[in-house]
């Protein structure tokens, strides 16, 4: 039942995110750049959900638009590291053991340069924006994929199954299509649960540095930053920002405990 | 095992050598011209051409490249080209900075994930020690300039504890030193230790369902002493690989709080520099970052053999 | 020494087992997996995983073990009582030097106790202190975790599946330890699923059935004439028919 309990909170407040985002796309209360400056700093209220900022802008509408840039991050981020990690992880599983063993020292070389590092990097050399950022946090995190998915490959290439597959003659393409694959699917949608995690994360520090998304596209790590000078008497302008950021990391999170839970046993048994 | 050590030195060695490669190659991919940065638009031909040779640029890559190395492996990263003022020192000073965060961080983090990851598995079927599971949960989720943020509105401006950024040398003021040292580690530890909870829980949790915990319990032992003498060892050794990964996490995390703290260490220096395009500079920070993240591994590497017996044999 | 169980409940998986062991016998304890054979040895020691608790009473020299305290029944495990598990491969613990784990009953129960060398090569494996278990095999794991386990001279031995995890060969080995070891006046339980380890090693024994004790008598009584049926079946599979 607590095992169930991860992935049931986690799913939800994953799909609050979501559904912040895509609710976001046909309407938001106000629009979110709006500058008015009659209305500047006001608390919370009917009106105004979560109040407005310094420049007027209803904060709510901000939160629902961010939420767009934090999936669309965290999607793309994910979805370079699994798809370039994945094969290379199953790859250098079932080469010739000179070469796995030379495409994992490439690979720890590529975990010396962590997600925030070669965000800046490559912002210093592409200018910094969003798609700079998911494409080095994808970078970045390729390692954890190929490391996973290789690791996930050895095991299953050691089981029963495939060593009388091996045994008959198989091609190993084949045996990587329907065998590999299938199995350490699970692992890899835990990896990329937490990745997720890790990826917003990186996000709203890069946001909260200047090297993340540009003004005005909201931005919930920009909002925290902006909201630095102001503090004291608005803390509210850290708070909901913050505490989104909060909620969609701890969703994904949770998710990819819950899954690892609901995975593991079952994977265990198959491999 | 010295075997064994040797091969992780000659890995460390090439590592860094081939990061240093691609760190002073994606530099020299940057689009424009540093003389033309450095003199403005109205700088005559003669006078960027002029400029150019001083920097080295005009010379092919490799030689750059080699005489680059040869300075850093001398401990000289070279003249900025923004400042002209020469790199290394700046970097030294900065890099204590962010070193004694670092490790300030890092003690604090331990202090907390130690006793409350243990706790949260020793007690893991009763509501204390979910509980506990549940916070590191939490913690996990929180960025650490959010943590930062907040820390310094509660010490520093509400109550006026503490001050809210600064730095003074610790051979100037210890305890200004000290003072200013807290919220900042306090903003990197306490959320590094939530994650660090949360590998010790599993680790020790782990470690409770082995069967020599229970030989050891039929000698004798309690409980605890069975878990101290015999499992401390062995819950160790996933808690070091990660305790490597957390140190650069916090490397990197140092970055994002000197922000908050105004702190003048390596990360405020890297951000500065990028945004003055200063690149001999960046491409200084990056490389020592990268050492700094390569040497962790190579340690980490080192202490998995001192630590678990049966990855000695070669 | 007098072992009293008396109506041991454990979840239903065990179902109110009483019997008695004295000073000196050698009781064999018999069924297939999921009898219960285990759980009532380890709630002998109060070695029970977490989930489970154990009812009822079970008594060592008149001193109640069910219920009590961690520190008395410490006092007791590795002195007065020892166990000998059934899987040596994970019964060491992998950091730690096999002469040191084989001295700690003397250090845990503060006595002087004889040198690591001694212990082991009583159990033929001298030479063996300055090594880690992941060096040694199946086998000779095991002998040290009889040597651990008779460290001091304990008057209750219990085994729980020693052999089963061994080669038949080895097995002999184990068995033949244990009988020349075991000083006379202690007292051996010993469970198998094994009858004619059972016919080796032990006077009485009892046979467990889902639970319960389903027949008990002396080796001679059970093998050669079986009441219930459950004990004729094992004894028809076994091969000991015909060798009394």
């Amino acid at each position: 039942m607590r095992r169930n309990g991860n992935l049931l909170l986690g799913g939800t407040l994953v799909a609050l995110v979501v559904l912040a985002a895509l609710v976001s796309f046909v309407w938001t209360p106000y629009d979110p750049v709006q500058v008015n400056a009659a209305d500047r700093l006001l608390g919370f209220s009917a009106e105004h959900l979560f109040g407005t900022d310094k420049f007027g802008r209803d904060v709510f509408s901000q939160i629902l638009v961010g939420a767009r840039t934090t999936l669309y991050v965290g999607v793309v981020a994910v979805g370079i590291a699994a798809v370039i990690g994945t094969p290379l992880g199953v790859l250098a599983a079932m080469a010739p053991r000179w070469l796995g063993e030379f495409v994992m020292r490439v690979n720890d070389l590529v975990l010396a340069f962590p997600a925030l590092l070669l965000a800046i990097m490559f912002g210093a050399v592409f200018g910094a924006d969003t798609l700079t950022a998911m494409v080095a946090i994808g970078i970045a995190t390729i390692p954890s994929f190929a490391r996973i998915a290789r690791s996930g490959s050895l095991q299953v290439m050691s089981s029963e199954y495939v060593l009388a597959a091996r045994a008959g003659g198989r091609s190993r393409t084949r045996i990587a299509w329907s065998h590999v694959l299938p199995n350490i699917g699970g692992l890899l949608i835990v990896q990329a649960s937490v990745s997720f995690a890790i990826a917003v994360l990186a996000e709203a520090a890069l946001s909260f540095l200047g090297f993340g998304t540009r003004p005005p596209t909201p931005s919930w790590g920009r909002m925290l930053q902006e909201s630095q000078e102001l503090l004291t008497a608005h803390p509210r302008l850290a708070l909901v920002p913050g505490v989104a950021i909060a909620v969609a990391v701890l969703g994904f999170n949770l998710l990819g405990d819950g899954l690892r839970d609901r995975l593991d046993p079952r994977l265990a048994a198959r491999v | 095992m010295t075997a064994r050590v040797l091969r992780r030195v000659a890995v460390f060695a090439v590592s860094l050598f081939v990061a240093s490669i691609v760190v002073f190659l994606f530099m020299a991919v940057l689009p424009g011209d540093p003389a033309q940065v450095a003199l403005g638009v109205n700088a005559t031909p003669e006078l960027l051409a002029k400029t150019r040779a001083e920097f080295g640029i005009d010379r092919p890559l490799i030689e750059q490249y080699l005489s680059w190395m040869g300075g850093v492996l001398h401990g000289d990263f070279g003249r900025s080209y923004v400042t002209r003022e020469a790199i290394s020192p700046q970097l030294v000073d900065r890099l204590g900075v962010t070193l004694w965060l670092v490790g300030a961080g890092m003690i604090v983090a331990l202090v907390i994930a130690l006793p409350a990851g243990a706790f949260a598995a020793v007690r893991h079927r009763k509501a204390s020690g979910v509980a506990v599971s549940g916070l590191s949960q939490v913690g996990v989720a929180i960025p650490a300039f959010l943590a930062g943020i907040i820390l310094v509105q509660i010490f520093a401006v509400q109550l006026r504890w503490l001050p809210s950024g600064g730095w003074t040398p610790p051979d100037q003021d210890a305890g200004e030193f000290l003072r200013g040292l807290i919220l900042p580690a306090l903003s990197l530890g306490l959320v590094q230790g939530a994650v660090l909870t949360r590998y010790v829980r599993s680790a020790v949790l782990d470690t409770l369902g082995q069967d020599y915990l229970r030989t050891a319990r039929s000698k004798g032992l309690l409980p605890g002493q069975a878990l101290f003498r015999h499992g401390l060892r062995n819950a160790s050794v996933p808690v070091v690989t990660v305790l490597g990964l957390q140190l650069t996490t916090l490397l990197i995390g140092a970055v994002v709080v000197e922000r908050v703290f105004v702190l003048p260490g390596l990360g405020s220096m890297l951000l500065d520099a990028v945004a003055q395009r200063d690149l001999l500079t960046v491409q200084g920070i990056v490389l020592v970052l990268v050492a700094g993240v390569l040497l962790v591994n190579f340690v980490v590497d080192v202490l998995y053999s001192v630590l678990d017996p049966r990855l000695r044999g070669s | 020494m007098t072992l009293t169980v008396e109506n041991l409940q454990v979840a239903d998986l065990v179902r109110g087992v009483s019997f008695e062991l004295g000073a000196g016998e050698r009781v064999g304890l018999i069924g297939e997996s999921g009898s219960g054979k285990s759980l009532t040895a380890l709630s002998v020691l109060g070695l029970l995983p977490e989930e489970l608790s154990a009812t009822g009473s079970v008594r060592l020299d008149g001193r109640e073990l069910l219920g009590a305290s961690e520190k008395e029944l410490s006092r007791l495990r590795g002195n007065g009582m020892a166990m000998v598990f059934q899987e040596p491969m994970t019964a060491l613990n992998p950091a730690m030097r096999i002469g040191r784990q084989v001295t700690e009953p003397f250090r845990v129960h503060g006595r002087r106790g004889r040198p690591a060398e001694e212990l082991l090569a009583a159990v033929g494996l001298p030479g063996v202190a300055r090594a880690y278990p992941h060096q040694l095999s199946g086998g000779q794991r095991q002998r040290v975790v009889l040597a651990i386990a008779l460290a001091n001279d304990p008057a209750l031995l219990i085994c729980d599946e020693p052999t089963t995890a061994l080669d038949v060969t080895v097995q002999a080995q184990i068995l033949g330890l244990i009988r020349e070891r075991l000083s006379a006046e202690s007292s051996l339980l010993f469970i198998t699923h094994d009858l004619a380890v059972v016919a080796q090693m032990c006077d009485r024994v009892l046979v467990m059935l889902d639970g319960s004790i389903v027949e008990h008598g002396s080796t001679r009584e059970v093998l050669t004439a079986p009441k219930h049926s459950y004990t004729q079946r094992l004894l028809a599979a076994s091969d000991l028919e015909g060798a009394r």
